[in-house]
């Protein structure tokens, strides 16, 4: 089953471990000082057996899982500024897929407490163009 | 992980076998034998799997990917009759599949190093039809 959800954010590309003459060469555009923006789509997808009521996965509850660690906290926010990332990286569109895959994985069992339904898959669209999809068990 | 990169392109095409005749050509293929050729806004998707850079952040950086399809496949296939203007579509019949396949055989030695390799190669003839391929060995018996 897989759910999709929207939100928009800034970043800017930029690692401290770089000149910013390497940061340029490395990032182009998306180094640019001010940052920029996305309209970011996010799909969570989950696996499990079809329930009692003949659903694998309780869109309710993953809905306030996804409001709670994604949505709120990242929505119209800067991903440099706002955002407390569990692993400090630049805020390339992979380490988001990866600190969302993360931050759901976290906090799963305390919506899902039982074997099903696992997380399976995080796909974030930066734009229509540009997919990032990272498997849940690829994270730690 | 994998990174996707979708681009556009429009061609024309014909489906047919030259050493069948009209009649069975049209059986095989339907409206895509018709002699003069058709069109298509061809959309493909180019998948790479691979770890970001622990520097960088990224799997692959995407304006190279860009780079890389535009010369690749755009340059050649952009507003193009494939069967006349792109080899090996003169021998070749340019289904989606085969099409998917030769892209894939054009992207494969530029992608696969340091730790990522071409995962898929998608490729939409219209919205509602698409094909997969992800090498011959995932054919293969």
């Amino acid at each position: 089953m897989t759910r999709r959800y929207q939100f928009a954010a800034s970043h800017r590309l930029h690692s401290d471990a770089l000149s910013e003459e390497e940061n340029w060469r490395l990032y182009g555009k998306c180094n640019n000082p001010f940052g920029h923006g996305h309209n970011y789509v996010l799909h969570v997808s989950a696996r499990g057996p079809l329930g009692a009521w003949g659903v694998a996965v309780d869109t309710r509850l993953l809905d306030q899982l996804v409001a709670r660690q994604v949505l709120e906290p990242l929505d119209h926010q800067n991903l440099n500024a706002d955002v407390e990332w569990s692993k400090p990286a630049a805020p390339t569109s992979e380490n988001l897929a990866m600190e969302i895959c993360r931050r759901l994985k976290r906090n799963w069992s305390a919506v899902f407490p039982g074997v099903w339904p696992t997380l399976e898959k995080v796909r974030i669209e930066e734009t229509p163009r540009n997919i990032f999809e990272v498997r849940a068990d690829e994270i730690e | 992980m994998v990174i996707t990169r979708r681009v556009e392109f429009s061609a024309s095409h014909i489906c047919r076998k030259p050493e069948l005749s009209d009649e069975e050509n049209r059986k095989l293929f339907g409206l895509a034998a018709n002699p003069h050729g058709h069109g298509h806004n061809y959309v493909l998707e180019v998948s790479i799997e691979g770890q970001p850079d622990p520097v960088s952040g990224m799997v692959l950086d995407l304006k190279e990917l860009k780079e890389l399809l535009q010369r690749e496949v755009l340059a050649p296939f952009d507003h193009r009759f494939l069967n006349y203007e792109v080899a090996p579509f003169d021998r070749v019949i340019p289904t989606a599949e085969n099409i998917a396949r030769d892209i894939w055989r054009r992207l494969e030695p530029c992608l696969s190093s340091q730790g990522r390799k071409l995962h898929r190669v998608r490729l939409y003839e219209t919205p509602d039809y698409y094909v997969d391929f992800q090498g011959d060995e995932a054919c293969s018996e």
